[in-house]
């Protein structure tokens, strides 16, 4: 081969469908990706310095920050490594383990809606962006009537939640959850058959089950890679393993089979939403650790043991022992994992964060290298990458 | 307490390399010498079937010797099993071998852990700063680094 | 007398400037440029419930073709230069909207990494506080930002090259 000449193209940091602020450096032979060099830190705002500067509970805010689309998965992720630390995990209340579950459900439904809507928008699709926009306006009013924010919830408290279910919200969820599976179905009906779609999806981005567990791919991006591994199953957390669920695996490797996997993971969240709505009995949402958890309103009025943990709850905080947990779950883009270490003081002595997008987009270049420009744009959109979590 | 079917095997195989074996909360935690960490992280990959590493960080024990640990994550996807392996790393030599070759995925993570704890990985097939500017002076994650960046006065609050 | 230096307050130039204050507020198009957790809920602005085209607003990709930058999540040391680069490359007349904690002031990440408040280096028109703020807040901080617009002076008489506009 004569000596070929390549263009260099910089897509981003301000690009349309970068989903965010992520700069590629593609190298380009015509319209063939030679090379891509992913540049990320566009967004590093230093969430796990100021983590090692505020205490545990200071910290649940930070964590909403992260991959903002799905603010509880973050909250579940932390609070569950910070009740490990503390060798808490199993005093969790059953009706908070319940509602965790189903708000991580949920929080997965509007996650992948956006997911769906960026990603059929990039492609050309616009009716899909505003559907799916209008589903999670709803999955927002929930949010909303349970923690009060729309996007960066809050809500999950280390040993429970933060507060009971407002009266009424189950009925609101069980109504969407009923209703969701057929919305799926109109999704589908304007996509799956849709001739440019499957242009657009099937072979491109494609990656082999070594190469996918070679560079740490995970949630659906690897599954469908035929790797048959779910932490929900797995490393069961929360009581996972009471809900009947299918784990969606597929063998197809390519963008057209992470687009159906998600669409189908959708259908199996809403069964464990439903499941989680009918195991949901009253009773108590904070675990009984006065040293953690904060008293009761009328006890810190009433009893002098709750005004002190309250207070000391407040101004101190509380003391984990000396050590180190890593605590993984299956958030919405993948394994979402936290590594805490201890060294008995209020605060985190460190906390590392393994955010999913960012591993996952670690395998952009291997996956775009020799295909064509406009093919990066769906492979970007098909990793489901979320900036906030992969520069944090 | 029974202990980590790893820790055996990985004592058998290389005599003097484990230096410490700590159990808590159930995870098991592997401290091994820094020169051995490639060939302990291609026996626990090829022989002990940890093929998934999901994290690899640094750690600033600021004012303890040695300095910094290197923390790698790893999981065994047939067996659903996690494994922690830690490398003591002195601050005056601040360098530990890529485990790159071992796992492709280690590139990133050894990337920001230099960018952000100023610990170097030998043999790194592209170690530059990651999340921090090119042009960055320091290493932000190291605990003798100010929270706000050197150039700002740290905030007293408000009543001060 | 007659027009000696700019076009003063006559009754002629005073309705052309509403007309162009008019025009110019009821077309904002802002820049598609979203940077953080903000940018979702902008995003939400625009989608299917709240619907900013009935403001006569439209995303723009370019910021050739764009009125208003609407600073939406936390800027970083890193990402600044991009963000000065785009708003030099804007056409006047040009506005900047900060949205949310992180634009305004930095927000909770008070660190080494981020800049503590864009107006540092841009010239914010509107402020719109929350982490992240409702899109009803976006809106109102583009009404706001409409007001202003219609508020101001001599917009026509800059454009044919008398004066400089006057913002109040």
């Amino acid at each position: 081969m004569a000596n070929k000449e390549t263009m260099t193209v910089n897509m981003g940091p301000q690009h349309p469908s970068t989903h965010g602020v992520l700069q590629l450096i593609l190298e380009l032979d015509g319209e063939t990706v030679v090379k891509a060099t992913p540049h990320i830190g566009f967004l590093h705002r230093g969430v796990e310095k100021l983590s090692e500067h505020r205490t545990y509970h200071q910290t649940i805010p930070l964590t909403d920050r992260l991959d903002y689309l799905a603010p509880m998965s973050n909250n579940l992720g932390y609070v569950l490594a910070v009740e490990k630390l503390l060798g808490i995990t199993d005093k969790i209340p059953a009706r908070a383990n319940t509602i965790r579950v189903m708000l991580a459900e949920l929080t997965r439904l509007k996650s992948h809606l956006v997911w769906l809507a960026t990603h059929a928008l990039d492609i050309g699709a616009m009716t899909v962006f505003l559907y799916c926009f209008r589903e999670r306006e709803e999955i927002i009013d929930i949010y909303e009537k349970i923690s009060g924010a729309r996007m960066t919830s809050n809500y999950f408290r280390v040993g429970g939640l933060s507060a009971d279910l407002p009266a009424g919200i189950t009925e609101d969820i069980r109504a969407f959850a009923s209703k969701m599976p057929g919305l799926v179905d109109t999704y589908e009906g304007l996509l799956t058959g849709n001739k440019i779609w499957q242009k657009r999806t099937i072979g491109v981005g494609k990656i082999s089950a070594e190469d996918a567990i070679d560079i740490g791919l995970t949630g659906p991006a690897l599954r469908c890679s035929g790797v048959d591994w779910d932490l929900r199953r797995d490393n069961p957390y929360s009581g996972y393993e009471d809900y009947d669920f299918k784990v969606i695996v597929r063998d197809d490797c390519d963008t057209f089979g992470r687009y159906k996997a998600r669409l189908d993971e959708m259908r199996e969240s809403c069964k464990i939403i439903l499941q989680a709505l009918d195991k949901l009995k009253p009773g108590p949402i904070l675990a009984d650790c006065p040293k953690v958890c904060l008293p009761p309103k009328q006890d810190v009025v009433n009893t002098i043991e709750g005004l002190i943990h309250q207070f000391k709850i407040i101004t101190e905080g509380f003391k984990p022992e000396v050590g180190e947990v890593y605590q993984g779950i299956e958030a919405p883009k993948g394994e979402l994992g936290y590594y805490l270490v201890s060294d008995g003081s209020p605060q985190p002595f460190r906390m590392k964060i393994r955010p999913p997008s960012f591993v996952n987009l670690q395998a952009l270049p291997q996956m775009v290298e020799g295909s064509l420009l406009a093919d990066v744009i769906a492979t970007i959109g098909t990793l489901d990458i979320v900036l906030g979590e992969i520069d944090r | 307490m029974s202990e980590h079917a790893a820790v055996g095997k990985l004592k058998q195989k290389f005599s003097d390399v484990v230096l410490d074996v700590v159990e808590f909360r159930g995870e098991t935690t592997i401290t091994v010498k820094k020169e051995q960490i490639v060939a302990v992280s291609t026996f626990l990959k090829e022989e002990l079937g940890y093929n998934f590493l999901c994290d690899l960080c640094g750690v600033d024990y600021l004012g303890q010797s040695p300095r910094f640990m290197v923390v790698y994550n790893l999981y065994n996807i047939a067996l659903k099993d996690r494994l922690r392996i830690k490398v003591p790393v002195e601050e005056k030599d601040a360098a530990v071998d890529t485990v790159s070759g071992v796992w492709s995925t280690a590139n990133w993570p050894e990337r920001e852990c230099w960018d952000l704890m100023g610990i170097t990985f030998n043999n790194h097939p592209d170690l530059r700063r990651i999340l921090m500017p090119a042009d960055w002076v320091g290493h932000p994650l190291r605990k003798d680094y100010p929270l706000q960046g050197p150039d700002r006065e740290p905030y007293q609050g408000r009543l001060q | 007398m007659g027009v000696e230096k700019t076009l003063g307050n006559n009754v002629l130039t005073t309705s052309l400037d509403k007309l162009v204050n008019w025009s110019r507020s009821r077309s904002l198009w802002p820049m598609t440029f979203g940077l953080a957790c903000c940018a979702i809920e902008m995003m939400a602005a625009g989608a299917a419930r709240f619907d900013l085209d009935r403001f006569g607003i439209l995303f723009r990709a370019s910021p050739r073709q764009s009125d208003v930058i609407i600073i939406a999540g936390t800027v970083t040391q890193k990402m600044l230069p991009v963000i000065q680069t785009v708003y030099e490359q804007m056409p006047e007349p040009k506005y900047v909207i900060a949205m949310g904690a992180c634009a305004c002031s930095g927000g909770i990440f008070d660190t080494y990494s981020t800049v503590q408040g864009i107006d540092q280096y841009l010239p914010v028109d509107v402020y719109i506080p929350g982490c992240p703020p409702r899109p009803e807040g976006l809106i109102y901080g583009i009404n706001k930002l409409q007001e202003k617009i219609m508020a101001e002076r001599n917009s026509f008489g800059s454009v044919i090259g008398f004066g400089e506009r006057i913002s109040s």
